[in-house]
C-alpha cells in the first residue's frame, strides 16, 4: 500500500540536517514516496517510525519463503485478484505429502520419482518444490526418523506437519533451514510460536474458520512470529475455493493485515480419487493457492500442473519471445534443411525440440513476428511472404547452405505461392501442420 | 474479530438461455463470477457438449478411438452413445467433413446427417461447420431450415459470414455461436454486428477462441475472464451472451494429450495423460466463466461433470 510523501514526512524528525542526501525532511519523504529513496538513508528516523512505514509500506500479501538457497520456495507477493490486470508474481509451490507410517522403501521410490519428475518448457524448469512430512503415528520416534530419510533424499524444503514437540525433536536429529511448521492452532499456539522464533522458521497457521484465522495471525503477529502462511481449515472444494477468494480479497481489496498472507491448500485430504486431487490441485493454481499438498505427483499429473502454472503466472503484458536468426540443430551443415518459424518462445520451443528429437541435424530460421505464434503472426501480418521473404534475402542463409529449398509451417500453406515469387531462386516446402510431425517429415527427406 | 465476507454483489447477470425441445437445457442466468454462490446465483453452471463427427476423423488419438467405441464414424450411434452412455448435456455435431479442402461432402448430404442425429437424440444440438467460411454460409443455412424448431445452435459465425448465418438463424429460429480470435472488443463487436442485423440478443452466444494447456490457455483463461468481468461488473450487455469454449478440439491437437507412454516415458501414464490434458484445460476455462464446454473424452467429461458438482453451481 503506498503512502503519501505528506503522510511519510509526519514521522520523520523534521530537522532538515540533510545527511540524507538531501535538503529537507519533506523533500526526503517525497522522495521515499516516489519510490527513489530508501529510508536507512535517513539515520536519525526513530525506531517506531521505522516499524510504522515499513508495515504501511509492506505489500499486502507478504512474501515468505520456505527453504533456503537453490531450493528455496518464495510465495504470495500478490498484487491482483486476476492475472490480466498485471500479472500473477510467485508461482505456486506443489508439495508431495509423505505420512510417517509409510513403508520406508516405498517413501525412498516416490521421492526419487519426485526428483525425477523435472522438465523444461519454454526455457524454464518445471518442476515440484516440497515435501510435507506428516506425522501420521503420532510418535515421535517415528516422525523423526521419517524427517531424517526424507531429507537425507531430497533437497527440497520440507513442511513438518506435527505438533511442536515432535518437531522439536525432529529437528534436533537432522538441521533443516527454514522449514514450514505446521500448524499452529488455537491449541498450541504458543509452543509453536515459540519455536518458530527460536527456529527463525516460517509459520503455517490453521483455524476452524476465517474469524478464529484473523485473530491467530494478529496473535502471531503481535508475539513478532511474521511469516506466516494460511490454512482456512476447510476441506472440501467449494468452501476452499470460497476461502481462497475471500482471503485474497481481504488481503488485496480490504487491506485486512491479519489475511496478507500466502495460502497453504490440501487436495491431499479433500479426496482419495487421484484424478480429482489433480483438478483441486489445478484449481487452487488458479484461484490463489500459494502450497498445494498431494499424495499423488506422478508424471502425468505433475508435467500437467507444471504447465497449467506456467500459463498462469506467465506475465501477459510481455510475450515470450527469442532472438531472430538461423540456428543451426543437430549440427546442421551446408546439406541440411532449412526451416522457418516464429519467434514466439513457445512455438520456437515446441518445434526446436521436435527438430533436435528427430536426430536430423536441420537450421531453424526465426523470423521477427513480435512474438506471435505462427497463425496470430499470420493473421496480424507479421508472419508474411515480403516479411519472411527479406529476412531470408538479409541474412547470410545462402552462404551457410548449398541448397535453395526452405520449409515453411503447414498451417500457413496458403503463402507458400506468393513466398516463392518473393524468394527468387528458392523453392518453398509446405511442412506437416503439427510440429509433432515432423520427426518423421524429416526423417522422410532423406 | 468476526471476519467480514468481502462479497461482491452485482445487479447485471448473464443472459439465461434455453436450447432444445425435448429434453432442454438452460445456460446463463448467473449474476456472479464462477461458482461465486456464496455472493450470488448461479441457476444452472457450466455444460458439457460432447463432439460428434459427420465423417470418420483421420488423426485421432488411440485413446479416444477406444474411448468412444464402437460408435466409432457413426454418427446417430456416436451422439445416442453421448446422450446415453457418457451423459453429454448436449451434442456438437461437427460437419467436418464438408470443407471443400477435404471431403467436401455436399450440403445436401451434410443436412442428412443433421436431421438424422437431431432425431436420434432428445439433449439439444449444436451444428458446427468445417471452419470455411464460404461453404459454412451456404451449408448452416440449410441446417438452420432442416432443424427448424428444434432450438439448435448453430456456427461458428464468424466476421465473413456473420451476416448469412445470422439471417438464417433469425429465419428458422436458431441460436447462434460467434467466434473471435481472443479479443473481448471483437467479441462484442460481432454481437453488436449480429443484433444490428436482427437477431435477438437471446439467440447469441459468445465463443473467444481456445488455446490449449500449454498452447496458449492463459490467453484463453484471461478473455473468459475479462468477458465476465465486463458483463457483471461492468453491466456490457453486449457480452452478457453464455460463453463457448470449444476445448477437446484444440486439447486433442497437442503432443502431450496424444502420444504413448512407450514413445514418452517421461511424461507417465499414456492412457491419463490425455484424460488429464483435456481435464485441466477445461478446469481452466470453466473456473474463468465458460458456459459450454465443447469436449470429446468421456472420462474426461465424466470429471468434470464431478468437479461442477463438487463446487456447487
Ligand atoms: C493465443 C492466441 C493469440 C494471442 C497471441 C499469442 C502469441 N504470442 O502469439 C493473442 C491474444 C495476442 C492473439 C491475438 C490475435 N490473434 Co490469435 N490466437 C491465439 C490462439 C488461441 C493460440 C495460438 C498459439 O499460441 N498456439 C500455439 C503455438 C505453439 O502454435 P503455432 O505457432 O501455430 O505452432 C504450431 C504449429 O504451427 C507448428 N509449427 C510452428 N512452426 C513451424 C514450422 C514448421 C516448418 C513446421 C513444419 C511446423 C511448425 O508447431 C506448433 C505445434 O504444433 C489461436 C487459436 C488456436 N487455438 O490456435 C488464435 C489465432 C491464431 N489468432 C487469430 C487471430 C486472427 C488473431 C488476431 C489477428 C486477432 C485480431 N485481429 O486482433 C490477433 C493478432 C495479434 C496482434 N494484432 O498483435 C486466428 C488466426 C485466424 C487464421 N486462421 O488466420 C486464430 C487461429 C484464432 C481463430 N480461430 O480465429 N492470438
Ligand atoms: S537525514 Fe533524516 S533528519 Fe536529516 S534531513 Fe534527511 S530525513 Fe531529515
Amino acid at each position: 500500500m503506498a503512502l503519501t510523501g505528506m503522510a511519510i514526512f509526519k514521522h520523520m524528525p523534521k530537522t532538515n540536517c540533510g545527511q540524507c542526501g538531501v535538503p529537507t525532511c519533506l523533500a526526503f519523504a517525497m522522495k521515499l514516496a516516489a519510490g527513489g529513496a530508501s529510508l536507512d538513508q535517513c539515520p536519525f528516523v526513530s525506531e517506531a517510525a521505522k516499524e510504522l512505514l515499513a508495515e504501511a509500506s509492506a505489500p499486502p500479501i507478504r512474501g515468505v519463503v520456505i527453504g533456503e538457497g537453490e531450493f528455496a520456495l518464495k510465495i504470495g507477493e500478490e498484487l491482483v485478484m486476476h492475472r490480466h490486470e498485471k500479472t500473477f508474481f510467485n508461482p505456486a509451490g506443489y508439495a508431495l505429502l509423505i505420512e510417517d507410517t509409510e513403508d520406508a522403501a516405498a517413501v525412498a521410490g516416490k521421492l526419487a520419482a519426485l526428483k525425477a519428475a523435472t522438465y523444461e518448457r519454454v526455457a524454464q524448469k518445471l518442476r515440484s518444490n516440497l515435501v510435507a512430512v506428516k506425522n501420521a503415528s503420532g510418535d515421535a520416534a517415528k516422525f523423526t526418523a521419517c524427517v531424517a530419510a526424507v531429507a537425507g533424499a531430497i533437497e527440497y524444503p520440507l513442511v513438518l506437519m506435527a505438533e511442536p514437540a515432535a518437531i522439536e525433536a525432529a529437528l534436533a536429529v537432522t538441521a533443516l533451514k527454514r522449514p514450514l511448521l505446521y500448524a499452529a492452532t488455537k491449541a498450541n499456539l504458543d509452543a509453536m510460536a515459540a519455536l518458530a522464533k527460536k527456529l527463525g522458521a516460517p509459520l503455517a497457521v490453521k483455524a476452524v474458520s476465517l474469524d478464529e484465522l484473523g485473530e491467530l495471525t494478529a496473535k502471531l503477529d503481535g508475539m513478532g512470529v511474521k511469516d506466516l502462511v494460511l490454512d482456512p481449515g476447510s476441506r472440501t472444494l467449494k468452501e476452499t475455493h470460497q476461502n481462497l477468494v475471500y482471503i485474497r480479497r481481504a488481503a488485496l481489496k480490504k487491506k485486512l493485515r491479519p489475511f496478507g498472507y500466502p495460502i497453504i491448500t490440501f487436495p491431499a485430504e479433500e479426496t482419495t480419487d487421484d484424478m480429482m486431487e489433480t483438478i483441486h490441485a489445478a484449481i487452487y493454481t488458479i484461484k490463489y493457492g500459494g502450497i498445494v499438498v498431494l499424495r499423488d505427483l506422478s508424471p502425468e499429473k505433475a508435467y500437467a500442473l507444471y504447465v497449467l502454472r506456467q500459463n498462469i503466472y506467465t506475465d501477459p503484458q510481455r510475450p515470450m519471445q527469442v532472438e531472430q536468426g538461423f540456428y543451426p540443430i543437430n549440427g546442421a551443415d551446408e546439406n541440411s534443411p532449412v526451416l522457418i518459424t516464429t519467434n514466439f518462445s513457445l512455438t520456437y520451443f515446441i518445434v526446436s525440440s521436435e527438430i533436435e528429437g528427430s536426430k536430423v541435424p536441420a537450421w531453424l530460421g526465426i523470423v521477427d513476428t513480435d512474438g506471435l505464434s505462427t497463425l496470430t503472426a499470420w493473421a496480424a501480418g507479421k508472419f508474411v511472404p515480403d516479411r519472411i521473404a527479406a529476412f531470408v534475402t538479409k541474412s547470410d542463409l545462402a552462404s551457410k547452405v548449398k541448397h535453395r529449398t526452405v520449409i515453411i509451417p503447414g498451417y500457413v500453406a496458403q503463402l507458400s505461392g506468393e513466398l516463392e515469387e518473393e524468394l527468387a531462386g528458392w523453392k518453398v516446402v509446405v511442412g506437416p501442420r503439427e510440429a509433432s510431425e515432423l520427426p518423421a517429415f524429416l526423417k522422410a527427406l532423406k | 474479530m468476526a471476519f467480514q465476507a468481502p462479497v461482491e454483489t452485482s445487479t447485471a447477470k448473464i443472459r439465461e438461455l434455453t436450447l432444445g425441445t425435448k429434453k432442454t437445457v438452460t445456460v446463463g442466468g448467473q449474476n456472479a463470477l464462477a461458482f461465486h454462490s456464496f455472493e450470488g446465483t448461479l441457476p444452472n453452471g457450466p455444460k458439457i457438449a460432447m463432439e460428434v463427427y459427420d465423417t470418420t476423423p483421420a488423426d485421432w488419438a488411440d485413446e479416444l478411438k477406444r474411448a468412444i467405441g464402437d460408435v466409432w464414424g457413426d454418427p446417430v450411434a456416436w451422439a445416442k452413445k453421448c446422450e446415453g452412455e457418457f451423459g453429454a448435456d448436449l451434442i456438437c455435431l461437427q460437419l467436418a467433413g464438408t470443407d471443400p479442402n477435404g471431403a467436401n461432402r455436399s450440403v445436401a448430404d451434410a443436412v442428412a446427417t443433421v436431421k438424422a442425429v437431431a432425431e436420434a437424440i432428445s439433449v439439444p444440438l449444436m451444428v458446427y461447420g468445417s471452419g470455411n467460411s464460404d461453404k459454412d454460409a451456404e451449408l448452416l443455412k440449410a441446417v438452420a431450415e432442416a432443424t427448424q424448431g428444434k432450438n439448435v445452435i448453430i456456427g461458428l459465425a464468424v466476421e465473413e459470414n456473420y451476416k448469412s448465418i445470422g439471417a438464417a438463424a433469425m429465419g428458422f429460429g436458431a441460436k447462434v455461436s460467434g467466434e473471435t480470435p481472443i479479443d473481448v472488443n471483437m467479441a462484442k463487436q460481432l454481437n453488436i454486428l449480429l443484433t444490428n442485423l436482427g437477431v435477438p440478443l437471446d439467440a447469441l452466444l459468445i465463443d473467444p477462441s481456445t488455446g490449449a494447456l500449454g498452447y496458449g490457455l492463459e490467453y484463453c483463461f484471461s478473455i473468459h475472464e475479462r468477458i465476465k468481468l465486463a458483463a457483471l461488473k461492468q453491466n456490457d450487455a453486449m457480452l452478457q451472451s453464455p460463453t463457448i469454449a470449444n476445448l477437446g478440439k484444440e486439447v486433442w491437437r497437442a503432443k502431450e494429450a496424444k502420444i504413448s507412454q512407450a514413445d514418452a516415458p517421461q511424461w507417465g501414464d499414456g492412457r491419463k495423460r490425455g484424460i488429464i490434458w483435456e481435464t485441466l484445460t477445461a478446469t481452466a476455462v470453466m473456473m474463468a466463466g465458460a458456459d459450454i464446454l465443447i469436449m470429446r473424452h468421456p472420462e474426461a467429461v465424466k470429471l468434470i461433470r464431478k468437479t461442477i458438482a463438487e463446487l456447487g453451481a
